[in-house]
């Protein structure tokens, strides 16, 4: 898992790094100004994937930063303002950023929104970290949903240790209603569905 | 022939029209918030509206190598609701986001004291926010509603260059074209304008700042009579230099001045789907 630290490192090997300082200033010390310069991040500070901190494209780093930038009495408001009139882009930054913010389990409904969208990158971006507030039963969905949209089970954090007995139920079930239909089961999910069958036996 | 079609209301469209575009050369659009039929009675539903023309839509483009920009704004027929009016307090938020491209559609419907205000009103936000303008011409009234419309954007010190005025025909493009403002056609079935007699209208007035879309909607219209405007133009002895400058690089130049404009992937054309654009194409859940 990422910090805020290390996503400030990864920036320093792309330029516009005086932009990003200004906006982080503003940010901490007039929160009313994250507005524009979440939604600019991209235009400001580009969209490179950041070599120093794989997974994360620039823009991302820049967004969480901003986040992690806002006091602490503003940063639940602003946070879900931000989602709430986000763009894809920004939707995702946000839900990749909910694990290292101080906002305890407020982000919640965020996910929840996340996963009832049909869009694989907020799905996926929605199962990082952050996913342990969410309870079994929405977790488990949430990964037969990776399954049936395409994400890779990869995305899916800490998916091992979490996956249970009713997970493989599901996915075997999955499994037969392919078979049925003769269409194949996604090689992740069938791997995962052998190793939760295989500790059992 | 590679197309762009810098008017088309794709939330109206199924995935039959996305296959059936890109298959034609459509690898780019733009879609003009505008109204769907059905009034709306207040500022939330037009929140969601942008959210999908900035979110879910571009995503499903994306899906067939279709690259997808929106323009955003309260269109004129709307304008008129008291109920909608908020929407102008919204604005702002949405005008600032990557794939916007300009503001629109505005303009005029009714021409009423509402729409006057409404239309001035989102010229000056698209000054404040660097952008180009999108505007709709009445349907009723509509030589009026030009020479108005032309009025009012001189007025509002948006550069003329930086406006496209919308829905043009053979009554109404002499006096945009003079105006130094695009001249936008929308190229219907049976109303608006037809293929032979945009192929006219380019014979007579020549490729500068004409912008050809199919405007397609919920409403009797197809988005293929951009692919079907080209070869009537090919047919007519022009060049395909000539076809490409008016269904590419034409609306590459307007929407350009954005300078958000970002056509990566739509040279791709539509590639098995991964990860980042599944679900529909598979039929997921």
């Amino acid at each position: 898992m990422t910090s805020p630290e290390r996503l400030r490192a990864a920036l320093r090997e792309t330029p516009r790094e005086e932009w990003v300082d200004a906006a982080l200033t503003a940010a901490s010390e007039r929160p009313e100004t994250i507005g524009r310069s979440f939604t600019q991040a991209g235009r400001r500070a580009g969209r490179t994937s950041l070599p120093g901190e794989p997974g994360w494209t620039a823009d991302e780093a820049v967004r969480a930063l901003l986040l992690a930038a806002l006091p602490a009495d503003r940063a639940e408001t602003e946070i879900g303002d931000l989602y709430r009139y986000g763009d894809a882009d920004e939707k995702r930054a946000v839900l990749k950023a909910l694990p290292m913010l101080a906002v305890g389990s407020a982000g919640l409904p965020l996910l929840q929104d996340a996963i009832r969208t049909n869009d694989a990158r907020l799905l996926a971006a929605a199962l990082g970290p952050y996913a342990r507030h969410l309870d079994q039963a929405a977790w488990r969905q949430a990964v037969l949903k990776c399954v049936f949209t395409g994400v890779p089970l990869a995305e899916v954090f800490g998916l091992d240790e979490r996956a249970d007995r009713e997970l493989a139920v599901m996915l075997a079930a999955f499994a037969d209603e392919r078979a049925a239909a003769g269409r194949p089961m996604p090689a992740d999910a069938a791997a995962l569905l052998g190793r939760l069958t295989c500790e059992e036996s | 022939m590679r197309i762009f079609d810098p008017h088309i209301h794709m939330t109206s469209r199924t995935t039959d029209d996305y296959a059936r575009m890109a298959a034609a050369g459509v690898r780019a659009v733009v879609e003009p918030a505008f109204w769907l039929g059905q009034p709306r009675t207040g500022p939330a539903s037009f929140a969601d509206y942008f959210d999908s023309l900035i979110g879910w839509e571009p995503y499903r483009a994306a899906q067939f190598g279709i690259v997808h920009h929106a323009t955003i704004a309260l269109n004129p027929k709307e304008a008129n609701d008291p109920r909608c009016r908020p929407v102008l307090d919204l604005l702002p938020r949405y005008l600032d986001k990557d794939r916007v491209v300009a503001v629109g559609e505005i303009g005029y419907d009714s021409i009423t004291p509402e729409e006057d205000d409404a239309f001035e009103r989102q010229l000056a936000l698209a000054v404040e926010y660097d952008l180009p303008a999108l505007v709709h011409t009445p349907h009723r009234d509509k030589a009026t509603g030009t020479r108005r419309t032309l009025e009012v954007v001189a007025a509002s010190g948006i550069a003329p260059e930086r406006v496209a005025v919308d829905h043009l025909n053979e009554v109404t493009v002499g006096t945009v074209r003079d105006s130094g403002c695009w001249m936008g056609f929308s190229i219907y079935p049976e109303t608006k304008m037809s293929p032979p007699r945009m192929v006219e209208i380019l014979k007579q007035y020549g490729p500068d700042r004409m912008l050809v879309n199919s405007a397609a909607d919920w409403g009797v219209s197809d988005p293929l009579l951009t692919l079907e405007t080209g070869k009537a133009m090919l047919a007519a002895g022009f060049t395909e230099d000539d076809v490409d400058r008016v269904l590419w690089r034409n609306p590459v130049e307007f929407y350009g001045q954005s300078g958000r404009l970002d056509l990566t992937g739509a040279a791709a054309g539509a590639d098995e789907p991964t990860f980042a654009g599944s679900s529909i194409k598979r039929g997921g859940s």
